[in-house]
């Protein structure tokens, strides 16, 4: 931090640490997997294995799975844990900081499969400060934790966001 | 067709993943991941937003990057158990990606047959974009 000058705010402080409310996303369908993948691979053409239900059947998985970075809640009502307030940090006059992302590690358990419904919960982890390119900066680190509605592990992501 | 364990060298490279990432791959991705954000999508926008060269790529694109090339090296009898990446550098149009990795290491662990990799993303100039790693389970 520089000259007392701080983004944290109030609500950030109140909820490092504590995992939020669950959200749990739409089912997941082949045409959502399909476009992902038609998306991510663009131009080529994305693997088998995410949208051909035969070739996928005479895999290890017996089916159409998701790329592992396929995001289910994409097109949920609830924008999730970035577009909180516990997460987003402010200016000191009040105006909105720009976010942007600065990495994340992921870990990943069971595969996303057609049908699946994702179960999320998050936590504010810790920040930092600091004066760079950008101006003043807050870093946030944040962890998102996946479930499926068989309650096995998805994915646990580690991230940090860039708030100047 | 799998790539498998026993075939596997510590030194061994990632083979080389490249896309020429514009408007056409953001907007793209944007439409599935309903990322929508002004500066993705506008050149005066991402010029407000800190870079001189307008508007730039999603992080979370080129992070799939990343984990399509670890795909398509081990096939689908492989797992991409673990990737991660800090994004140092923007993405801006026209740039063309290129995933590389090198294997630093093989372990047994938890039953799993495990390679572990340094990867980075390395844009048109040769610049370093993205450093990361990945854990990978082979059969």
């Amino acid at each position: 931090m520089s000259g007392g000058v701080t983004y944290v705010t109030d609500t950030m402080r109140e909820a490092q640490g504590k995992w939020g409310e669950n959200r749990t996303s739409p089912p997941i369908t082949e045409t959502d997997i399909r476009r992902w993948s038609i998306a991510t691979f663009y131009p080529e053409k994305p693997p088998r294995i995410y949208w051909d239900p035969e070739y996928a059947a005479a895999t290890r998985w017996g089916g159409i799975i998701a790329p592992p970075d396929f995001n289910p809640f994409a097109w949920s009502f609830d924008r999730g844990p970035s577009a909180r307030l516990s997460m987003r940090g402010q200016r000191p006059d009040g105006s909105a900081v720009t976010g942007m992302n600065g990495g994340q590690t992921d870990t990943y358990g069971v595969p996303m499969r057609p049908g699946d419904a994702i179960t999320e919960r998050s936590r504010l982890i810790g920040w930092w400060e600091h004066e760079g390119r950008l101006g003043h900066t807050l870093f946030v680190r944040s962890e998102v934790e996946w479930r499926n509605q068989h309650n096995e592990h998805v994915r646990t992501r580690l991230s940090i966001g860039v708030r100047f | 067709m799998s790539l498998r364990f026993k075939d596997i060298q510590v030194g061994d490279r990632l083979p080389e993943w490249s896309r020429q990432t514009s408007f056409p791959e953001w907007n793209r991705y944007a439409a599935v991941n309903h990322e929508f954000v002004p500066f993705h999508m506008d050149d005066e926008a991402g010029r407000a937003a800190g870079n001189p060269k307008g508007a730039f790529g999603m992080g979370n694109l080129r992070y799939a990057y990343i984990v399509n090339a670890l795909h398509d090296w081990i096939g689908d009898e492989g797992i991409v158990r673990e990737a991660g990446c800090q994004h140092r550098v923007l993405n801006c149009k026209d740039d063309v990606l290129t995933v590389v990795g090198e294997v630093t290491e093989k372990v047994i662990e938890d039953g799993e047959q495990r390679v572990r990799l340094e990867i980075n993303v390395v844009n048109q100039d040769g610049v370093p974009t993205c450093p990361g790693h990945a854990v990978v389970v082979l059969p």
